[in-house]
């Protein structure tokens, strides 16, 4: 399986947008060759404008843009776009529905060396608080491409949560339809709702566990807002258990979001596997997706222990 | 409009800024009294715009970057025809077209939603970028506050309309010189406003008195200059026209009572 990080994903999907919308620009704060808005600098240099280090800035200027009629996609790291101009986001974006796409990289602990002041893992609670805010996080290189696409397409604010990380490429190439779910792999014993980087670790999870006599079904919530309920209640039934797995915080994202799609409708055994109330630390980024228990043998052992 | 009328128009959006705060017994007439003659001259005599068609693509662009200053730009914009007077009634009440700050979302005329201090005036510079961006030759002013200018954001967004030499931009302090809890020097001293204006790129227009309208019409008919951002730094009063609000730091954010109201509207027959 080749790899791939969903932010070089971004630059290449979004210097292709630019070539058949005009009205697409980008926005950087002094991070375009991480967050890979270099790529469509490249491709239009006249369309890439340059905040500085001056995030806040860069989101009000976002927002002015989006009200004379351009769609800017605004992108830093997760822990600045979404942490530190959170309420900027909220205020100057959201609150008047302004058409701009915040596509924030390096989101989670695979990170890596950088270190827990880099690795935001409250950014899906954040932004999903945030009314009318759509919220994605794609699994692969190829759905960032379609979330690239999809979030031009709709009208209004969008929160794209990217990778620093090169991770693998499904080679089946999934449909891409904001707020509904894909169903990766059916199972009946538990049901695995992952996003972002730990679908692929999910589904490799899923297998480890069909080789121990359990049934996981894997389904990958690329939105998390709005949320696929109706996929969410349909497997929640069906299996009876549902595990959550995301490369976050376990207060305030997918994993709340499923639980409380779920809360009052459906009674079910419920598992969060995602970052436990810690901050991030440094290290190479599987060492530290280890130390945080979000690989493929270190799910499927919650799994097991969970279903058992 | 010759320079009575808009002493008259004036005089009328400071008795809707009264009204406004009366009716609904909250908000902000200090700040909003300060800054009448640069709301009104700006949109009177500078910028395209047309109530009757108030989303026209190639109109201006105002920002209220005070967004608490909220009763003072409905005055206007009402004075100007953008919705009916009759809206005032709505100041602050559930589902009415005035929010306690503005909001572009349901406002006709309210070009951004502004209120959170220090955001507007980088919402103006995406603006005046994007036109120029566009080639549109859209020009976009901004009023902020003198207390604003605390906001670290100010400086940033001061930084990026020097650095994209936006001269299709212009931003208009409103120096009252209080702030909610007392004055400027008290709470957090903004020293030398002009040179710091200057600093950052601006073309730099001081003007000693920011409620007369000869010499705020004056700032404005300034020519600007090729490539640079242009400032106005008008000091004026606040709670200008009323004379128990004038200068007085308590009149922030604190509605008139009835008896106040009747003075206050005495005081403001044209």
């Amino acid at each position: 399986m080749s790899e791939k990080a969903t932010r070089a994903a971004y630059g290449e999907a979004l210097a292709e947008l630019g070539a058949v919308n005009d009205r697409v620009v980008a926005l950087d704060a002094d991070l375009a060759h991480a967050t890979m808005t270099v790529t469509f600098k490249n491709a239009f240099p006249d369309r890439h404008f340059n905040a500085g280090i001056a995030e806040a800035n860069m989101t009000g200027m976002a927002a002015g843009m989006a009200a004379m009629g351009l769609v800017p996609f605004c992108s830093t790291f997760a822990m600045f776009g979404a942490g530190r101009a959170y309420e900027q986001v909220r205020n100057s974006i959201a609150y008047p529905r302004l058409n701009v796409k915040l596509a924030m990289t390096h989101a989670g602990v695979s990170v890596g060396e950088d270190g827990g002041s880099h690795q935001c893992v409250e950014d899906l609670a954040l932004m999903r608080a945030i009314p009318g805010m759509t919220v994605i996080c794609p699994a692969d290189a190829n759905e960032t491409r379609r979330a690239v696409f999809a979030a031009a397409e709709m009208e209004g604010p969008v929160y794209l949560r990217l990778a620093r990380l090169a991770s693998p490429v499904f080679e089946e190439e999934q449909p891409f339809e904001i707020g509904k779910a894909n169903v990766l792999r059916e199972g009946t014993d538990v049901a695995v709702f992952a996003t972002g980087l730990m679908v692929s670790e999910s589904l490799a999870a899923a297998q480890l566990l069909e080789e121990q006599g359990v049934s996981a079904a894997v389904i990958n919530v690329h939105t998390i807002k709005p949320l696929d309920e109706a996929c969410v209640t349909e497997y929640a039934k069906k299996c009876g258990r549902v595990v959550t797995v995301e490369e976050h915080s376990v207060i305030g994202g997918l994993g709340d979001a499923v639980a409380e799609a779920l809360m009052g409708k459906v009674a079910c055994g419920f598992q969060k596997i995602g970052v436990q109330d810690r901050f991030g630390q440094s290290g190479k980024a599987k060492e530290v997706l280890k130390e945080y228990g979000l690989t493929a043998p270190q799910i499927a052992e919650s799994i097991r222990a969970f279903v058992k | 409009m010759n320079t009575a009328q808009l002493q008259s128009f004036c005089t009328a959006v400071r008795r809707d800024i009264i009204n406004m705060t009366a009716n609904a017994g909250s908000g902000h007439p200090g700040g909003s009294l300060s800054a009448v003659e640069l709301v009104s001259a700006i949109f009177c005599t500078q910028m395209r715009v047309d109530p009757k068609n108030p989303r026209d693509p190639d109109r201006d662009r105002f920002v209220l970057s005070k967004g608490h200053a909220a009763p003072c730009y409905y005055g206007v914009l009402a004075e100007l025809g953008f919705f009916d007077r009759a809206e005032f009634e709505t100041f602050r009440q559930l589902h009415g077209i005035l929010q306690g700050h503005p909001d572009m979302k349901k406002t006709p005329g309210v070009d951004a939603s502004t209120g959170s201090l220090g955001q507007g005036v980088s919402i103006a510079v995406g603006m005046a970028l994007a036109a120029k961006h566009m080639g549109k030759d859209t020009k976009v002013f901004t009023v902020l506050g003198d207390g604003e200018c605390q906001e670290g954001q100010v400086w940033e967004a001061f930084m990026a309309a020097n650095h994209y030499k936006l001269d299709n931009l212009t931003v208009v302090v409103d120096n009252n010189g209080l702030q909610i809890d007392g004055s400027n020097d008290e709470v957090m001293g903004l020293g030398d406003m002009a040179a710091k204006l200057r600093a950052f790129g601006f073309q730099t227009i001081e003007v000693s008195d920011g409620n007369d309208l000869e010499q705020v019409l004056s700032a404005l008919g300034t020519p600007g200059q090729p490539g640079r951002p242009r400032a106005i730094l008008a000091h004026t009063c606040k709670g200008r026209g009323v004379s128990f609000m004038e200068g007085q730091v308590g009149w922030h954010g604190k509605a008139p009572s009835e008896d106040q109201r009747r003075q206050a509207l005495q005081e403001l027959e044209g």
